[in-house]
């Protein structure tokens, strides 16, 4: 099957019902999004769906037709994505950073929609993206950085 | 090639390829003298960027940007314009590398400061003697040699620094603290670029050419041994391409027994999985329960402890004088560590060499394991550090490099075997569970004179499982004069091990928990009596145990923490101020916690005050503040809602679902200071962990008169 991915038409022999998580990592070499549970509770496979910030592990690749998918590996296409990762490495976000894929993504979706987001606005986008390190504070920060830059 | 040898460390310098100084601090001579390795710290090529190398695993704690820093600051290298590159895991040349116990600043902060600056002093005399001018007269900035007008980059003077001796790494002079530039500057991490870019590669990310994808079903009930499995209509399913048996070893911790399935993908690999059918040995695990050690423990209450700990003076006569007898009965569960990047490891077996990209927190035990299994000199096992999507401690054990290693050599390909969030949480070495029964006597004047405290925990044979055990010297022996600690060990076989400020974790609550019961027996404030109860400033504990402190470095972070949240000012009704401290990994922590608990028993946290010692200097801001966020974070999340349990020999719990991490609008505002007194750098990766449980519980006292003495805190009985 064909999937738009990062901008760009691509070939994928995949079973219908893998889950795109698993197409992107292991089928086409896109390891930037990562696998943290399997069951849709910690979002580090957050990546964008025509826009929408969805679970790569809860969508089967069948699913996703003509949608455009954005992963980590394509956001810096977006102005936000980079106002965004600016923001990330100068307020020093990640620790382990291994959910900061999925925290981007889902980030970039609140900007494009609410370029000025409430404090409620932020815990509402992010709520679904777990950071095991707890760097909450500075993603929050990083957030409202990108959105005043 | 020219070696000078200090007490514990050998500075040596050689000349890089196309005339570069090549410079490095090795515990062992022959092995850093070992040609054409990548051995040095620091290469200074003739043209081109200064290396700096990073040598502990980085698992976001920032050692690998904040050792690097302190090369650099010494070097007075351009920080921007230096490569930071990740080595090998080689003892032999690095010495310890190890993401654990917060060491890496305590031992590696001063010899990392003298590699820096002896390859600056040897830049320095070579740029006298190319220039003839005394090396006084030479200043350097940013990676250049400066002498007046002049100004030329180190690499032209590389060279002819690598044909000088290497100094003695303990007479090399380091810079005065004052004088930093970058040492205490906000240093963001220096892979922060690629991972928003998703460039990062951690460990579940390598790939190997020819490389299959691994599942490994093991029995929940660890130490049970696969009997048959229907591995013929396994290997028909779709994507697959290999499954067996991995028979395992006998002895306990060793390889564990499961059944291996290989696909083309992780996922066809765990679909195949979902049909998996196995018969299992008895194994004599399969008496785990919750509900038998929670009857074994209360059974053991009022009854002598089997073991005893430590004793100084007399308690049963202190506590027959005292006026005033306080008892209380703490608890807390088994905790998983769930770090983000689920286990995994990727191994190639060829002959008798074996290349291992592992994310471990401790490469070293990994090796000895995998060389001993497969029959192979430790020598043979390269091992990539790969960054590590968190460790808090999980990864100092490193069976999933055995289990990879073994599935490679038998499946005759490399593997990448990835586990699954419910392998993680169901085969995790565990923060061990614990009962403390504790009891104190006060004086006529509301003095503590006697503490004695059973405790009880986990382990085989009447020893301690790992991470399980109690330091004699512990907090608050050598305070209190009339002291008693004893134990009893409950039966466990399920592996167990450290995880963020290991015991300190669980005794943190525990004593910060009952002093504030004591203090209130005793008609006094808590931070009043914390202040009397650490008395003069002294040092106090066993070097051998977990101390020595200093009383009075606590006492300075406690008095700074209540003056930052206001304390003793007035609060609502159902709002509380709650203080602790806790000494551990070097470092001295005291909290302030503001909370209010509502009508139905929620509680909300406002505010955490922290106020940290960790000696004269924070190396970098940036990574200190995520450390310290990150433990009290950490803490909180892990108080208010971790817990594992067992029924029928196995862990119930299975993802996030059943162990629920703090997420983004459970934030609260996090104030932080720092106290820098003259004492040696230390590390932070763990000590601001043990005060913020004990620190919230004592909040919920304040504000519902409710004394919460079990973990995870049970907001049920806070109703009003």
């Amino acid at each position: 099957m064909k999937l738009n991915i990062n901008g760009k038409s691509v070939d994928v022999t995949a079973d219908r019902d893998m889950p795109l998580l698993w197409a992107l990592r292991d089928v086409l070499g896109l390891t930037g999004t990562k696998f943290g549970c399997g069951a849709g509770f910690c979002g580090a496979c957050t990546v964008q769906l025509d826009g929408e910030p969805v679970r790569g592990c809860q969508t089967p690749v069948s699913a996703v037709g003509t949608a455009k998918i954005t992963t980590i590996e394509g956001l810096s296409a977006s102005a936000w994505g980079r106002k965004l990762q600016d923001a990330w490495v100068a307020l020093d976000v990640p620790q382990c950073g291994y959910c900061q894929a999925g925290q981007l993504l889902a980030a970039e979706a609140l900007l494009r929609t609410t370029p000025k987001p409430t404090d409620a606005d932020i815990d509402a986008a992010m709520s679904g993206n777990i950071c095991r390190c707890a760097t909450y504070t500075r993603i929050r920060a990083a957030i409202k950085q990108a959105a005043a830059a | 090639m020219n070696i000078q040898l200090s007490r514990r460390n050998f500075l040596f310098a050689s000349a890089a390829v196309g005339g570069g100084l090549y410079l490095g601090l090795s515990p062992e001579r022959a092995e850093a003298a070992e040609p054409g390795k990548l051995n040095a710290w620091v290469v200074i090529p003739a043209a081109g960027r200064i290396r700096i190398m990073a040598s502990n695993p980085e698992v976001g704690q920032g050692i690998r940007t904040s050792l690097p820093m302190v090369i650099c600051e010494e070097l007075d290298a351009d920080w921007a314009a230096v490569e930071i590159m990740p080595t090998l895991a080689d003892a032999k040349i690095y010495g310890r590398q190890v993401a654990g116990g917060s060491q890496a600043m305590p031992t590696q902060y001063e010899p990392m400061r003298r590699v820096g600056a002896a390859a600056r002093g040897m830049i320095l005399q070579a740029a006298s003697t190319a220039w003839g001018v005394p090396v006084a007269e030479l200043s350097t900035d940013k990676g250049h040699v400066v002498h007046g007008t002049k100004r030329a980059p180190y690499g032209q003077f590389a060279a002819g620094a690598a044909a000088l001796p290497a100094p003695d790494a303990a007479s090399v002079a380091v810079k005065d603290p004052k004088a930093f530039r970058l040492i205490g500057s906000f240093q963001p991490g220096v892979n922060n670029r690629a991972i928003v870019a998703g460039k990062q590669d951690y460990g579940i990310d390598a790939v190997v050419p020819g490389m299959l994808y691994a599942a490994f079903h093991k029995s929940g009930v660890q130490g049970a041994k696969v009997k048959s499995a229907n591995l013929a209509a396994i290997k028909a399913m779709g994507g697959v391409k290999d499954a067996f048996i991995v028979a395992g070893t006998e002895e306990y911790e060793g390889l564990a027994s499961g059944v291996a399935i290989l696909a083309d993908t992780t996922w066809h690999a765990e679909r195949a999985r979902a049909a998996l059918k196995v018969e299992w040995s008895d194994s004599p695990a399969a008496f785990q329960s919750t509900a038998t050690w929670t009857k074994l423990a209360a059974d053991a209450k009022g009854k002598p402890a089997a073991l005893p700990i430590h004793a100084s003076g007399d308690v049963s006569a202190a506590m027959a004088k005292a006026t005033k007898r306080v008892a209380a009965d703490y608890a807390y569960p088994f905790i998983p560590h769930v770090p983000m990047e689920p286990i995994n490891c990727t191994a190639r077996v060829d002959g008798d060499k074996v290349e291992i990209w592992a994310p471990t927190q401790n490469p070293e035990p990994g090796r000895a394991a995998v060389a001993k299994l497969l029959g192979v000199p430790p020598e043979n096992v390269t091992i990539h550090m790969m960054r590590v999507g968190g460790g808090f401690g999980r990864r100092l054990q490193n069976d999933y490099m055995v289990e990879a290693a073994a599935i490679a050599k038998q499946a005759g390909r490399p593997v990448k075997l990835t586990w699954t969030r419910e392998d993680d949480i169901t085969q995790d070495y565990l923060r061990p569970g614990g009962w403390h029964y504790l009891e104190a006597g006060l004086d006529a004047q509301g003095r503590c004179i006697a503490w004695d405290n059973h405790f009880i925990s986990y382990g085989r044979d009447g020893k301690f499982a790992r991470a399980a055990g109690i330091g004699p010297t512990d907090f608050p022996a050598g305070i209190v004069e009339d002291f008693r600690l004893g134990a009893t060990v409950l039966p466990l076989i399920h592996t167990t091990g450290f995880l963020r400020a290991p015991s300190n974790n669980a005794f943190g609550f525990v004593t910060q928990g009952f002093i504030d019961e004591v203090a209130h027996a005793a008609g006094a404030d808590p931070v009043q009596f914390r202040r009397d109860f650490l008395g003069t400033p002294r040092i106090i504990g066993d070097p051998k145990s977990r101390g020595p402190y200093n009383t009075g470095r606590m006492r300075a972070v406690l008095d700074k923490a209540a003056a930052m949240a206001g304390w003793g000012r007035k609060l609502p009704k159902r709002a509380g101020l709650g203080v602790a401290f806790h000494f551990s990994h070097l470092g001295y922590f005291a909290n302030v916690i503001e909370a209010s608990v509502a009508a139905d028993g929620t509680v909300k946290v406002h505010k955490v005050w922290v106020a940290g010692d960790i000696g004269r200097q924070i190396v970098n801001t940036a990574g200190a503040m995520n450390q310290v966020q990150g433990s009290i974070l950490d803490a909180l999340g892990a108080c208010m809602g971790h817990e594992i349990t067992f029924a029928d020999g196995a862990i119930e719990q299975r993802n996030f679902g059943d162990v629920p991490m703090l997420r983004n609008e459970q934030i609260p505002p996090i104030e932080v200071a720092f106290l820098t007194p003259d004492y040696p750098v230390t590390g932070l990766g763990e000590p601001a962990y043990p005060a913020v449980a004990p620190a919230l519980a004592n909040a919920i006292f304040a504000a519902t008169g409710v004394r919460l003495r079990k973990l995870p805190l049970d907001v049920s009985l806070l109703k009003a």
